[in-house]
């Protein structure tokens, strides 16, 4: 069969990380070739490669049995490689026509006036090829997420694109939406196009993909074709490993319950959510990005309130609406971005942990910067926070300190529950391990601890319990003695009961 | 447990060393004193040695009711916010007093009546500035500045009210010694917001808030009763620049105080204030205060037209910006080393 896109031994580093590790691909021409991979398996550092956004360090690429070499999107796109991202990047307040035909406007000819006219039954044109018909003077803020796409898909073909990334088209569209996706994505497969299809639903794949190839820990896997793979190889694949031990999980006496959640509600957020969390016990809460995980957090900490439902926290019935009442209720949060929600970048390692909880140094209205340093000083040593002094500024610090000074700038306050929403983020390996030493030492000291995690290896490896969720709601419970890989993705991708 | 890992790397010295040199001479602050020296010695030589006498103290009466904006300017400004209705405020507060007086008020209760249409005027900014949060307050600020005027233009019209007990008078033109009252009530206050600003929890929050919004809300500070309460305060402090305002001028018209709420902003600005938030302090608040203040009335000596009076200031704005930028440069630089 005929290639047309060829990537042979790419490797892309970043600072610490290696983000692909010798990664081969091909794409026939016409074909729906599926890319599938866990979160940071590397999927989209392997797209931004294709579209020229990351410079691969080592590995070459053929377009059409040429070796090519992007600086940019623009030299991809007028090579003919367009890319559809699950999140419109579309402009809301331009028509249809505007959005498809921006950056390549049709002009007459001598005045370089734009051509309207021919914009728009250009832009029809393209629409109807695709077998929708919207009047191409809409604008694209009235559109669905499912038309925004079908735009997007136009913009694309307006531009003569012969390769179309699609990466997760499917995550914010009703069932139907993604049948009609479906029947847009084969009919260009039909018209030759080729396509490279990101999803988590293993529906998706089966339902449209030729061959899929997966990645794992930035390492090529393999490549099948659709109807060679079964589901359980395929998860087995998607996952791999053994989980090595390289988690300090320590035996801890589990008291009573520290947080309760019962049915906790926010109206298309998520629903029905019920959990609790035990003295010195560590609970998962995982499932895919964008299950809902940290807005459940977000409501228990009082960020943006539940709609409905009970918050129970040493047995006693709270109410948050803000995080100050969080706080006073002995409930903690991490928040998933250290930079934009926990740290002020500019502020010493001090200041930053005494704003973890000012009333507590605050004494007859004015405030105490001595027991300030002081206090921040313990924890940065109890931490082993590196850094010159508590005077260094957060800036300056490494991801992994950055999150310590977050987790010490959280332990200023008297708790009874620390939830932590994505903790090693970012860090480098040496980093995670302090911080699983550290988890180990709060659950030993009775916090209860709610994990949020989307790191296999981290659930399983520290977990007494682990709550699965997917789109808003709790599709299971394990206990780590019966929680495998394959069952929690299982539980994270395919279930599909309750989902509307 | 935890305690074994202690760090030999965390310097516990630095805790007791109070005083570092370099961050105490590098500051801002030092530049602005060199330039207010500069501008007393320049005072001094053009009137002749005589601006050392009673004009020195006296000379400060003409632009002590305006600085009164500044203080709580830079709370508003440290927030990241701006707030430019304050003229239009100090202008509703002084037409409002003295409508009320001559419609028969005492005039003690007009002085409050003076102080609390301020208050209210920054409450109803503050208020909406939480509400709707995605209006910048440049813009809610410029709505109000428009209506606050227009509502004092409605009660005047185009005439000046005054007429007012000659007591009034002494509040601005009275003086302790060759001190104005004016002067010293400035001082009381900027002690007062210097102590709130960098003592208290609530000037740790206006900072942290400035530095970034988002952080301090998941750290459990009241963001939006800041904010409220920042611009309250501007409020007060404009029914108060509004009393001696009209005790200096002695009557008051619908447009006194236009260009008052620019002048606040740039003496903020040229205290190292970034429009941004987040950074300064109130000392150089002070320093640029008596730095512009005197900086027009040496002007004056030299008999500088009013205009030409402006573009000098704006030059001064812009120059100082400039060198405030090569400073942080300068001393990121340092740091790499």
């Amino acid at each position: 069969m005929d290639t047309i896109l060829r990537l042979e031994n790419i490797t892309k580093v970043f600072p610490g990380v290696k983000a692909l590790d010798n990664v081969s691909f091909d794409l026939r021409r016409g074909e729906i070739h599926a890319l599938m991979g866990e979160n940071g398996a590397g999927k989209s550092t392997f797209i931004k490669v294709i579209t020229g956004v990351h410079k691969p360090e080592e590995g070459k690429m053929f377009l059409d049995g040429e070796e090519v070499s992007f600086d940019s999107t623009r030299d991809s796109y007028s090579a003919g490689i367009a890319c559809i991202y699950q999140h419109s990047t579309a402009y809301p307040d331009l028509s249809i026509t505007e959005n498809i035909f921006l950056g390549h406007e049709i002009v007459r000819p001598k005045t370089r006036a734009l051509n309207w006219r021919a914009m728009h039954k250009s832009a029809a044109e393209l629409l109807d090829r695709l077998g929708v018909s919207l009047d191409t003077n809409t604008t694209m803020g009235e559109l669905s997420v499912a038309q925004q796409q079908i735009v997007e898909i136009a913009k694309a073909l307006s531009s003569d694109a012969r390769i179309i990334i699609m990466d997760e088209p499917t995550a914010a569209l009703t069932k139907q939406e993604s049948e009609d996706l479906y029947g847009y994505t084969e009919r260009l497969r039909d018209d030759g196009v080729s396509i490279i299809f990101i999803s988590h639903r293993f529906e998706d794949m089966y339902r449209l993909g030729d061959r899929v190839t997966v990645l794992r820990d930035a390492q090529y896997i393999g490549t099948w074709d659709i109807n060679e793979i079964s589901n359980k190889d395929m998860i087995i694949a998607m996952v791999g490993r053994e989980i090595t031990n390289l988690f300090p999980k320590r035996s801890v006496s589990i008291g009573e319950p520290a947080l309760e959640v019962k049915n906790l509600c926010k109206i298309g957020v998520f629903q029905d959510v019920s959990f609790s969390v035990r003295k010195g016990e560590i609970v998962s809460l995982t499932g895919l990005v964008g299950a809902g995980r940290s807005e459940v957090a977000e409501a228990i900490f009082g960020i943006s309130p539940a709609d409905s439902g009970q918050i129970i926290v040493d047995g006693k019935s709270v109410k948050v609406h803000n995080p100050t009442e969080a706080g006073n209720a002995g409930i903690g949060l991490l928040p998933e971005d250290r930079q934009k929600q926990a740290l002020i970048l500019d502020w010493e390692i001090s200041k930053n942990i005494g704003l973890g909880n000012l009333t507590k140094f605050t004494e007859h209205f004015f405030y105490d910067v001595k027991k300030e340093n002081e206090d921040a000083q313990t924890l940065a040593e109890r931490l082993a926070i590196k850094a010159s002094s508590i005077f260094d500024k957060a800036s300056s610090l490494s991801g992994g300190n950055q999150q310590k000074v977050v987790i010490a700038k959280v332990l200023t306050t008297d708790l009874k529950v620390i939830i932590l929403d994505e903790p090693t983020k970012g860090v480098d390996v040496g980093a995670k391990a302090a911080i699983y030493e550290i988890m180990g030492d709060l659950s030993e000291q009775g916090y209860g601890i709610l994990l949020i995690s989307s790191e296999m290896p981290e659930v399983l490896g520290m977990s007494d319990r682990i709550v699965v969720m997917k789109s808003g709601r709790v599709t299971a419970e394990f206990d780590k003695d019966t929680a495998t890989q394959e069952a929690i993705l299982e539980a994270a991708i395919l279930n599909t009961a309750n989902v509307s | 447990m935890a305690n074994q890992r202690t760090n030999v790397e965390l310097d516990r010295l630095a805790l007791d060393q109070k005083f570092n040199a370099r961050k105490f001479f590098l500051k801002w602050e030092w530049l602005l004193v060199v330039i207010l020296l500069a501008i007393l010695g320049v005072n001094i030589s053009a009137s002749g040695g005589s601006f050392l006498g009673p004009q020195f103290f006296g000379s400060t009466n003409n632009f002590m009711d305006k600085s009164f904006l500044v203080l709580s300017m830079t709370f508003v400004i440290i927030l990241g916010e701006i707030d430019i209705s304050v003229g239009s405020t100090v202008a509703l507060s002084s037409v409002l007093m003295a409508v009320a007086y001559n419609a028969g008020l005492p005039m003690g209760a007009s002085l409050v009546l003076c102080l609390l249409v301020g208050t209210l005027c920054g409450f109803i900014n503050g208020v909406i500035a939480t509400k709707f949060k995605e209006l910048p307050t440049m813009i809610i600020t410029l709505a109000t500045m428009i209506i606050y005027r227009g509502i004092a233009n409605i009660l005047l019209e185009d005439r000046a009210a005054g007429g007012f007990p000659d007591w009034f008078q002494n509040i601005s033109w009275g003086t302790v010694g060759p001190v104005p009252y004016s002067l010293i009530a400035f001082l009381v206050f900027a002690v007062v917001f210097g102590i709130v600003l960098h003592k208290t929890r609530f000037g740790r929050e206006l900072y942290a808030g400035g530095n970034n919004r988002i952080a301090s809300l998941f750290s459990r500070v009241k963001v939006d009763r800041n904010l409220l309460i920042a611009f309250t305060l501007n409020g007060v402090m404009a029914g108060v620049c509004a009393l001696f305002l009209t005790s200096r001028m002695t009557s008051t018209r619908p447009n006194v105080a236009s260009g008052y709420e620019l002048e606040a902003i740039a003496m903020v600005v040229l205290a190292g204030v970034p429009a941004i938030g987040g950074k300064g302090n109130i000392s150089g608040v002070i320093l640029s205060v008596f730095i512009i203040g005197y900086l027009r009335y040496g002007l004056g000596l030299f008999n500088v037209t009013a205009p030409v009076m402006s573009i000098i200031i704006g030059l001064l704005l812009v120059g100082s910006v400039l060198i405030s930028n090569f400073f942080l440069n300068r001393e990121k630089k340092l740091k790499v080393r």
